[in-house]
C-alpha cells in the first residue's frame, strides 16, 4: 500500500510554495520510484509552519515543516515516508502543542481529509449531523440549535436559533438560505479555511438549515478575492448534488435543497447582510434599512435566513453531537468553540479554535509567541477594520462577545491583528477612517461624508492644526457616526479610531510637541 | 469608424452571456463576471445589451458597473498586481512594501504602465494575514513578501 503524504491545497499554505514543493516532490517520488501518494489537505492552521507536509505512519501522521522543495532531497535520504527523523521534524502532528491545546469542533477535519473527499468526509463524522435531521420536525431542529447557544460568528453574535424559528414561522411559499462568505475583515481567514478545507461541513450546515425553516434553495454569497475557495466550493456542491446531499431528496429523504455559489465584486460593505442581499440581487451593494429583516422580507423579499459560514459550519456538529455537548464549552452567555484567528505580526499566526473564555493575553503571548520581529506587542486589533485596538493593559480580557463589549471592544469574526511598538495609532486611525470612505455604500450621510472629514481631523492632528479643537470634532463626529449610521461600516469605525485615541493618546500629539515633551 | 465590428462582436457575445445566466435569480453580477471575464474589462457598449436583456435601464446597470471595485472600465496590464493593503499586512510592513513597489513600477494605485505590462491595484484583505505582506499576481498568490520578493515581482512584469 501506497504511503500518503499531505501537502495543503489552501491558499495560505499555496502563497507561501505548497504547489511547486507538491510538484517537486512528485518528480522526486517517480525518480526514486517511491510508492507515495500526495493528498492536497486543507491546512491545519499553523501557518508559520507552512507549507508543511505530513507523512501517514503506524504511529499517526507526521509533519515537517516549514518545507522549501530544496528541502525534499534531503527529507527523502533522511526517511521521509517512514517519518523519520530531520531537522525539519515536528513529531507527531496532534502532538503539536499549538494544535494540541485546541478543542476543534468546527474545525475538527480541516487540514485532516481531502477536501473532496466525501469517503473522508464521512469516515471523519460528516453528514451525521444532517442524517439525525432529516428525520426530526423542523421544530425540533430549531429547538436543538437554540438550545445549544450558538450565535451568529460573523460578527453581530446573534443567536442562531432564534433567526431560524422566525424564519420557520414567516409565511412564504419560497424562503432561502443565504451563507454570508463576504469575510472581508484584516486579520480573518476562518471562513476561507473552512470552504477550502472542508467545504462539505459548511454545505451540510446550510441543508439542515434549510429542513430548519422550510427553505429549498440556498446560496453562497463569496468574495471574489477567495478565488481558491470559489472552485472549492463549485466543485463540492457538485459533488454534493451528484450524492442525494443536494436536490430533490436530500439523503433519499422527502426534503428538498438545492444551492449555487454566487460570486461578489470587490465591495466590503457586501459583508453586512442586506447590502449582501442587495447585491445578490443584482443590485448597488446599498445597505437596506431595518426593519423589516431579512428573517421577514430578505432575498427577493422572502423569508431568508443570512448566516455566516462558520455558524453554518458549526451546525453538523451539533445535530450530531446534542445542544447540551455544545453548550458546554464556553462561558457566560457565549457558548461553544470559537475559531480564533491570530494574524499579523506574530510569531505563531494560524487559527486557534477554542472554547470562549481565554484571555487575549493567553492567545497573544502564550499561544502567539509574540511578534514575529521580536518586538514588544504594542496593539492588537480584534474584530477587523470596525474592532477596537487593545494595549497590554487590557489583555485580561476574556473571549466572550459580553467581556469585550464591556470593555468597548467586539470579537467580531474573531481575528486578531498584532502590531508591535513600531505601529503608529494615529496612522491607524486615519486608516480606520479612509477605509471607510473607500467601502461606505453611500446610503447614510454620517459614513459617507463623516469618514472622509475624519480623515481630515485626523491630519489636522498631525499636523498641530489647533489639536485640542480637532480632538473634541473627532470625538464628536465618532459620536454621530457611532449613532446615526445605518450598519456596522459607519457605526463602528469609531471603535478603531477611539480605542486607538483612549490608549495611545502619545501617538495623537503633534510631532512638534511630542518632540518638545522629550 | 473602425469600432463598429468590435460593438457588434460585443454585442452578440454580451447577447449570448445574457442568455444563459438570465433565468437566475438575480442574475446582473454574474453576467458582468463573463463579460469581464470575456473582454478584460465591462465595455461600454455591453451596457444596453445587458439592460435589454434584463428588462433594466442603462442607468441601473452603469450604477452597479461603477460600484463594485472588481469591474474595469478599460482592460488592465498584462499582469495585475494587487498587494493587500489591510491592517495585517501594514503590521508587517505592508506599507513600505507598497511605496517601493510603487517606486519600482512608477505606478501609482489602478494605474496601468504605458506600455501595457502592468497594472497595481490595492485589494484590502486576501485572508493571508497569518502570511503577511500578501499580494496576488494574476490570480496566483504569494505571501511573507519582503523587499527582495517586490523587487523580483517587479522585474518579472516588466520583461
Amino acid at each position: 500500500m501506497s504511503v500518503k503524504i499531505y501537502i495543503p491545497g489552501d491558499s495560505g499554505a499555496v502563497a507561501v510554495g505548497a504547489d511547486r514543493l507538491a510538484a517537486k516532490l512528485e518528480t522526486e517520488l517517480n525518480k526514486r520510484d517511491l510508492d507515495a501518494r500526495i493528498i492536497r489537505n486543507g491546512s491545519r492552521g499553523l501557518y508559520w509552519l507552512e507549507p508543511m507536509v505530513e507523512v501517514e505512519t503506524k504511529s499517526g501522521r507526521v509533519a515537517y515543516g516549514p518545507v522549501k522543495p530544496s528541502d525534499l532531497d534531503a527529507l527523502l535520504d533522511a526517511g521521509l515516508l517512514e517519518g523519520a527523523e530531520h531537522p525539519l521534524s515536528l513529531g507527531l502532528t496532534e502532538e503539536i502543542p499549538f494544535l494540541k491545546r485546541q478543542t476543534r469542533l468546527t474545525f475538527a477535519r480541516c487540514g485532516i481529509t481531502d477536501p473532496l473527499s466525501l469517503e473522508d468526509y464521512r469516515a471523519q463524522g460528516g453528514l451525521a449531523g444532517l442524517t439525525n435531521a432529516v428525520a426530526m420536525p423542523p421544530e425540533a431542529i430549531v429547538a436543538q440549535v437554540t438550545e445549544s447557544g450558538l450565535r451568529g460568528r460573523g460578527g453581530a453574535g446573534f443567536p442562531t436559533g432564534i433567526k431560524w424559528k422566525t424564519v420557520l414561522e414567516a409565511d412564504g411559499a419560497q424562503k432561502y438560505i443565504v451563507c454570508n462568505a463576504d469575510e472581508g475583515d484584516s486579520g480573518t481567514f476562518a471562513d476561507r479555511m473552512i470552504m477550502e478545507g472542508d467545504p462539505f461541513v459548511v454545505i451540510e450546515g446550510m441543508v439542515i438549515a434549510g429542513i430548519a425553516t422550510g427553505a429549498t434553495k440556498g446560496y453562497v454569497y463569496l468574495r471574489s478575492e477567495y478565488p481558491h475557495a470559489i472552485n472549492v466550493m463549485n466543485r463540492a456542491v457538485e459533488i454534493a448534488r451528484e450524492n442525494n446531499i443536494l436536490g430533490t431528496s436530500v439523503l433519499g429523504s422527502p426534503h428538498g435543497f438545492d444551492m449555487e455559489i454566487r460570486v461578489g465584486a470587490g465591495a466590503y460593505v457586501c459583508g453586512e447582510e442586506t447590502a449582501l442581499l442587495e447585491s445578490l440581487e443584482g443590485r448597488r451593494g446599498v445597505v437596506r434599512a431595518k426593519p423589516p429583516l431579512p428573517a421577514h422580507k430578505g432575498f427577493l423579499g422572502r423569508p431568508t435566513v443570512v448566516n455566516n459560514v462558520i455558524s453554518l459550519a458549526s451546525v453538523p456538529i451539533i445535530m450530531d453531537k446534542g445542544a447540551d455537548f455544545y453548550r458546554d464549552f464556553g462561558m457566560g452567555r457565549s457558548r461553544g468553540t470559537i475559531p480564533v484567528q491570530i494574524a499579523g505580526n506574530v510569531k505563531h499566526g494560524g487559527l486557534f479554535e477554542a472554547a470562549f473564555g481565554m484571555t487575549l493575553g493567553e492567545l497573544i503571548d502564550d499561544i502567539g509567541g509574540g511578534t514575529a520581529t521580536g518586538r514588544p506587542v504594542k496593539a492588537v486589533q480584534v474584530g477587523g477594520p470596525l474592532g477596537a485596538y487593545f494595549p497590554r493593559e487590557l489583555f485580561d480580557t476574556p473571549f466572550d462577545y459580553e467581556a469585550f463589549a464591556a470593555r468597548d471592544g467586539l470579537i467580531g469574526h474573531a481575528g486578531i491583528v498584532v502590531f508591535d511598538d513600531t505601529a503608529d495609532m494615529l496612522k491607524q486611525a486615519r486608516f480606520a477612517f479612509e477605509f471607510c470612505a473607500v467601502e461606505s455604500c453611500g446610503k447614510c450621510t454620517p459614513c459617507r461624508i463623516g469618514s472622509t472629514r475624519g480623515v481630515e481631523v485626523i491630519d489636522n492632528i498631525r499636523d498641530g492644526i489647533e489639536p485640542d479643537k480637532q480632538v473634541a470634532l473627532m470625538s464628536d463626529l465618532c459620536n454621530t457616526m457611532k449613532f446615526g449610521s445605518l450598519c456596522a461600516l459607519g457605526g463602528f469605525t469609531p471603535y478603531p479610531v477611539m480605542s486607538a485615541f483612549t490608549h495611545f493618546p502619545d501617538d495623537f500629539r503633534p510631532a512638534s510637541m511630542s518632540q518638545a515633551a522629550e | 469608424m473602425e469600432k463598429r465590428p468590435l460593438d457588434a462582436e460585443i454585442a452578440s457575445t454580451t447577447q449570448a452571456i445574457v442568455a444563459r445566466s438570465k433565468a437566475l435569480e438575480g442574475p446582473l453580477l454574474t453576467i458582468l463576471h463573463d463579460v469581464q471575464e470575456a473582454f478584460g474589462h465591462v465595455p461600454q457598449s455591453a451596457l444596453p445589451v445587458i439592460a435589454e436583456g434584463l428588462n433594466l435601464s442603462r442607468a441601473e446597470v452603469h450604477g452597479v458597473v461603477s460600484f463594485y471595485h472588481d469591474y474595469r472600465e478599460a482592460p488592465a496590464g498584462r499582469h495585475v498586481i494587487k498587494l493587500c493593503r489591510a491592517e495585517a499586512c501594514q503590521s508587517m510592513g505592508g506599507d513600505e512594501l507598497a511605496e517601493r513597489l510603487m517606486g519600482l513600477l512608477g505606478l501609482d494605485w489602478h494605474e496601468t504602465s504605458a506600455d501595457g505590462a502592468v497594472t497595481l491595484e490595492p485589494v484590502y484583505c486576501l485572508g493571508l494575514c497569518a502570511c503577511a505582506p500578501a499580494a496576488m499576481v494574476d490570480g496566483e498568490v504569494l505571501g511573507r513578501l519582503d523587499a527582495d520578493a517586490v523587487s523580483e515581482l517587479a522585474t518579472v512584469v516588466r520583461s
